[in-house]
């Protein structure tokens, strides 16, 4: 398989087999905690505004407590680097919203270059960062398994490669053609497929769970007038 | 019922690891899982637990706790087990050496406070999921025996201790002779119905005097049931749902019997989240009366001009937030109010009201004899909150606080004074008249 195949590979079926996985695989693992079913509770609430009890507790873990700011901050720091400099990365850089636009007809402005490149730069370190605690101290070295390191890598992966083929050229507006050398690129796009097939099924599934669970415990403390 | 909670006693002559898997799946609701299903290890929990702040114990990181529990979960329920075990993916069954292992973990290092479920930044209710995966603990015979044995007193006599109705019946007479006071026994029609912990009845009875008083200047109708009397429930900190529903089926059938328009939850935390929120979903329907938290009817009172302050205590005095009242329970404000009406000069903990640390005898850690050191030593935390203040003496609206903060007070050499905020309340009614 020439590079050129392999890209076309990437761009096309491989493409759109992981996105098939990624979505049909997030739709199961909901599916299959929503199956689990629950009873109504039967107490009598403080306040029946749930659903704002919901959306409190989806916005308020946003952020820590203020109350928990004393001690360990260096990874709820390090944790917005890399989940901000992962957003911009992705939405601002113009080949990424070619490649949105390509799928969905959707696109943007791109951020500038000076702006994006150090954002670059901060999330490589900070994820090493993210490693790093996670290998050194105890607490999360004892809860950490191959989920969290996979999960880890393949979170990684389309950043290094996505650096190697930083330097190709596009024309502003429309989708690119091949550049000269598609071999960066097409590694790039399958360590991206490498992720879309992996994120429904261990850890990066937070990026949508999460909502589900702040949801639920923001309901249920809101019911019973508890702090969130 | 009662045979039911019976035989999850019995539980604890084999216990069965099996067993207990299968109740921790059977607790695996969809809420539940969502948030088992959530958390990506960040170890946030760790800081925020007492237990692990002053063991370092990795293992005493709250969402470790729950591991038995996630991993029956994910080889039985979770939405790709069957492919997991179709591709021997799936976690290893749990075992009965690891469920021991974890009973020290599950119950002796956790109050079930919620200050984890406050700091997870996924938003996982940690306590709750501790709480039932004692349920599975419990069923396979792997809870604390201490907590069996407390059961079973309390299924056989009514209370955790032993303590029978004579003993109340006693208590009661010597207040009324120390207040002058009736205290009113089955008085069918009454407005309100309290009950009591043991803790109060043996080591605080002065809590129903109290309560005499503050009934007779509200001008309200109130009674002591002679049977289901006791507000303790054993159930629910040991996690047994059949124990925790025959325990609270008797209050609910005083308050039935008595026709009583609401029950008042005494000062105790954990009874407090047992009759108030668990309480309907254990027995599996509404109650027909209002279950109101004994501050929060003080505070009304005080707000509706039904009871009236005089004077203030002068010290330095500072309030101690039981968990299930505040974080669990969401009664921040009214024990506050009550105190801006009796004391001059109040100070609050750094961290007071939402993140105030636990006493560490909560969720049934003070029953269990093994955890006494751990217990005494998680008190540091609170230690320094409360040394924070400079406050001359404490208060708090839970029995259980109450004792276990007394008894880490007298281990550390501190010398402090423990109130309980119902009787400084009553202390400082305005006195009647004799012809009011």
């Amino acid at each position: 398989m020439t590079a050129v195949e392999l890209l076309e590979f990437a761009r096309g079926p491989a493409l759109w087999a992981s996105l098939a996985v990624l979505v049909a695989g997030s739709l199961w693992r909901i599916a299959g905690i929503l199956r689990l079913g629950s009873k109504p509770d039967l107490s009598e609430p403080r306040s029946t505004r749930l659903l704002a009890g919901a959306m409190r507790g989806i916005l308020a873990r946003m952020i820590p407590r203020r109350e928990f700011r004393d001690r360990g901050q260096l990874g709820v720091w390090n944790a917005y680097a890399y989940h901000v400099g992962l957003a911009v990365i992705v939405f601002g850089y113009l080949p990424h919203i070619h490649f949105v636009e390509r799928l969905t007809g959707l696109a943007w402005p791109p951020l500038p270059g000076p702006v994006l490149y150090p954002f670059v730069g901060l999330t490589f370190v900070s994820l090493f960062i993210a490693l790093m605690e996670r290998l050194t101290d105890p607490v999360r070295r004892l809860l950490s398994g191959f989920d969290d390191y996979f999960s880890w890598f393949v979170v990684l992966l389309p950043l290094a490669t996505g650096m190697i083929a930083i330097h190709q050229s596009y024309a502003p507006g429309a989708a690119p053609a091949p550049p000269l050398d598609p071999l960066p690129l097409a590694i790039h796009l399958l360590s991206v497929e490498l992720l879309f097939l992996w994120l429904p099924f261990g850890k990066l599934a937070h990026a949508f769970l999460v909502f589900a669970s702040r949801a639920v415990t923001g309901a249920a403390l809101a019911r019973r007038g508890a702090p969130l | 019922m009662s045979e039911r909670a019976r035989m999850v006693l019995d539980s604890v002559k084999a216990p069965d690891a099996r067993r207990a898997a299968r109740e921790f799946v059977a607790q695996a609701g969809r809420d539940a899982a969502f948030q088992l299903e959530s958390c990506v290890h960040c170890g946030q929990c760790a800081d925020a637990c007492h237990f692990h702040r002053v063991s370092g114990d990795p293992r005493h990181t709250p969402i470790y706790k729950l591991q038995p529990m996630l991993k029956a979960y994910e080889r039985e329920a979770a939405p790709f087990a069957s492919v997991r075990k179709l591709l021997g993916l799936a976690p290893p069954e749990v075992t009965a050496e690891e469920l021991h292992e974890w009973s020290e973990l599950v119950y002796d290092s956790c109050n079930l406070c919620g200050r984890c479920t406050l700091v997870c930044p996924m938003g996982i209710d940690i306590a709750g999921l501790v709480r039932l995966a004692r349920e599975g603990m419990a069923a396979g015979g792997f809870a604390p025996p201490d907590l069996y044995k407390a059961a079973e007193r309390a299924l056989d006599t009514g209370s955790p201790i032993g303590l029978r109705w004579p003993a109340l019946k006693r208590q009661i007479e010597l207040q009324e002779q120390e207040t002058g006071l009736r205290v009113p026994v089955d008085a069918e029609g009454a407005e309100y119905l309290v009950v009591l912990t043991s803790i109060e009845i043996m080591g605080f009875a002065e809590i129903i005097g109290a309560l005499a008083r503050i009934f007779r200047q509200a001008g309200a109708s109130w009674t002591i049931p002679s049977a289901g009397f006791e507000a303790t429930n054993v159930g629910v900190q040991m996690g047994s749902r059949e124990v925790a529903a025959e325990l609270l089926s008797r209050i609910v059938a005083a308050a039935e019997r008595l026709k009583v328009k609401c029950v008042i939850s005494p000062e105790c935390g954990h009874a407090y989240s047992a009759l108030r929120w668990e309480g309907p979903n254990l027995l599996g329907r509404r109650y027909g009366f209002e279950v109101v938290q004994i501050a929060e009817l003080l505070d009304r009172f005080v707000r509706e001009g039904r009871l009236r302050l005089r004077g203030k205590d002068a010290r330095r005095l500072t309030f101690h937030d039981p968990c299930q009242l505040v974080r669990r329970g969401g009664i921040t404000e009214a024990p506050r109010r009550l105190m801006d009406g009796v004391s001059a000069n109040q100070v609050e903990m750094p961290g007071s009201g939402a993140a105030s640390f636990c006493c560490g005898g909560g969720g049934g850690v003070s029953a269990i004899h093994r955890a006494e050191g751990l217990r005494f030593a998680a008190f540091e935390c609170k230690k320094q909150q409360i040394e924070a203040t400079g406050a001359e003496a404490l208060v708090t609206a839970c029995g259980n606080c109450r004792n276990v903060l007394e008894e880490a007070i007298d281990h550390y050499g501190m010398t402090l004074p423990v109130l309980g905020l119902t009787e400084l309340v009553a202390q400082y009614l305005e006195p009647e008249t004799r012809e009011g």
